[in-house]
């Protein structure tokens, strides 16, 4: 794709300005980093960091069989959700394999937000009509008017406290609210992806480059960084957080990507379930682990996996941990080596290089 | 762009220092910038005999995995084994610390196919 039809953030600028190395993500012009990826790393882990995520996707679902609709295309319950509260679930087909996931945020009874992956969008978007046949709700894609920053790490809140009066330490994880962050009204919800505290903020695009500025100011004392998605990356994935196109994809359940928590059997029928309650009767064949480098190499996405110069499966997503510093991986493979402490070996170019099963995630922020 | 006039240099972002029949060989400021934060070097074992243009070895930065290429044929005579606990000395000193290789200079006819600085930069003068 030429670069002039990639599409832009409000933010674009502002990247530019900051000296980013910018990237093709999903038919986005992205910053990939500032000033460096370990450098943003560390700030997020031990400051702050500040995240244009203005790519994702954000659906309006509202009406008074809104919470039908939402129910029927996600695997978790909805239903028990109250108003301000947030849920992440998968989507599946009618197959199991996952389409996306995605948060739900209650703002009424009968009104629901949906926060997709940039590059599915239009395709959620899609399935959601489709899906609406006899129910009386609107499906709206907003995600052309609204712009979504995300501040991450330990300082988050004492930064963004600066700038808006509403009292932050109230709003619980996973809860979301209405308040005003400098002066322009948005939703801020305490929700993230990097494994720390942190805040994620929805507001209108032409307020972004602004609160943009003023939030970057207002952590200056803190440490606060600008983080690309290479840092985003990093922090996902130790904090062994899926990422869809690596852990998750049309071809890869729930169960087997470890997100059975997410997939609620006793709520009444949703698309997929069938599937999954089958999958789950026969047993898995396939599971997601998390392994570490026992020998020097670094483990990358599609490397295959293998015991005994058998193949039995492969790395989704694998990189030097700058919080751990150790080489790690997430891959699946077959079911009965998917054990803790069992001895893999990982082919780095042409060679099998030893590592071992270990716990997910990786990194676990401390209470 | 700051390339020291006294070294040879490649399209592939190498720099060379010969000395008598031995070429010091790294990556250049532009290459480690480019890459990002090295993380991981893998160099050959002393001893080993490459042909110009074979890979010798890797060095990857978070996002991005490099072949490390022999400018010239020879021997391996040395390589920088700080590198394996220290990757990041590439990134902070490319043209010193960050040495990868010594080779020992087959066919010294070889060194005429190689860059001037002038040469490289003005080669990549856009990314620079």
């Amino acid at each position: 794709m030429a670069k002039e039809n990639l599409k832009k953030t409000p933010l674009n600028e502002k990247h530019r300005l900051l000296g980013a190395k910018m990237v093709d993500f999903g038919g986005w012009e992205m910053p990939v980093q500032y000033s460096g990826i370990l450098e943003e790393h560390r700030a997020v882990r031990g400051k702050a960091g500040l995240f244009d995520v203005s790519h994702m996707g954000e659906i309006d679902v509202q009406g008074p069989d809104a919470l039908i609709l939402v129910n029927k295309v996600i695997t978790n319950d909805a239903a028990k959700l109250a108003v301000k509260q947030i849920l992440y679930s998968p989507m599946v087909y009618e197959n199991g394999g996952v389409m996306d996931d995605l948060l739900v945020y209650k703002l009424a009874e009968d009104h629901y937000y949906l926060v997709v992956n940039a590059s599915n969008t239009e395709k959620d978007f899609q399935w959601l009509l489709e899906n609406t046949e006899k129910l009386n709700v609107q499906v709206v894609n907003i995600s052309a008017h609204t712009a979504q920053i995300a501040i991450q790490g330990p300082k988050a809140e004492v930064i963004l406290q600066k700038l808006t009066d509403y009292n932050l330490n109230s709003l619980k994880y996973y809860r979301f609210d209405f308040a005003k962050v400098d002066g322009v009204a948005g939703l801020v919800s305490r929700t993230g992806y990097t494994g720390e505290d942190g805040f994620e903020i929805y507001a209108g695009p032409e307020f972004a480059g602004q609160m943009w500025e003023k939030i970057l100011d207002a952590g200056k004392d803190e440490g606060i960084l600008p983080i690309g998605l290479g840092a985003r990356d990093t922090l996902r994935f130790e904090a062994g957080l899926p990422l869809y196109g690596q852990e998750l994809s049309p071809e890869i359940t729930p169960w087997e990507a470890g997100l059975g928590l997410f997939v609620k059997l006793d709520k009444e029928d949703f698309i997929g379930k069938a599937a999954l309650v089958k999958q789950k009767q026969e047993g898995l064949t396939r599971r997601l682990i998390g392994f570490e480098m026992v020998e020097r190499g670094i483990p990358r996405s599609h490397y295959p996996i293998a015991v005994n110069g058998q193949e039995i499966g492969w790395v989704s997503s694998g990189s030097y941990a700058p919080s751990l510093d150790k080489n790690i991986g997430l891959g699946f493979v077959d079911a009965q080596f998917a054990l803790l402490g069992a001895e893999i070996e990982v082919v780095i170019r042409g060679k099998g290089v030893k590592a071992k099963v270990v716990k997910t995630p990786f990194y676990k922020r401390e209470a | 762009m700051n390339n020291p006039q006294n070294l040879k240099y490649t399209q592939e972002h190498e720099w060379i220092k010969v000395d008598g029949n031995k070429a010091v060989i790294g990556i250049t400021d532009l290459a480690q910038s480019l890459l990002g934060d090295v993380v991981f070097v893998e160099l050959p074992q002393v001893g080993v005999e490459f042909a110009a243009h074979d890979t010798m070895g890797i060095i990857e930065s978070v996002k991005a995995v490099s072949d490390i290429y022999a400018p010239v044929s020879g021997k391996v005579l040395e390589v920088n084994t700080a590198l394996e606990d220290s990757p990041e000395i590439v990134n902070q000193d490319a043209f010193g610390k960050g040495w990868l290789v010594v080779l020992e200079i087959k066919d010294a006819d070889e060194l005429g196919g190689l860059l001037s600085a002038e040469d490289y930069e003005k080669l990549f003068a856009e990314e620079g």
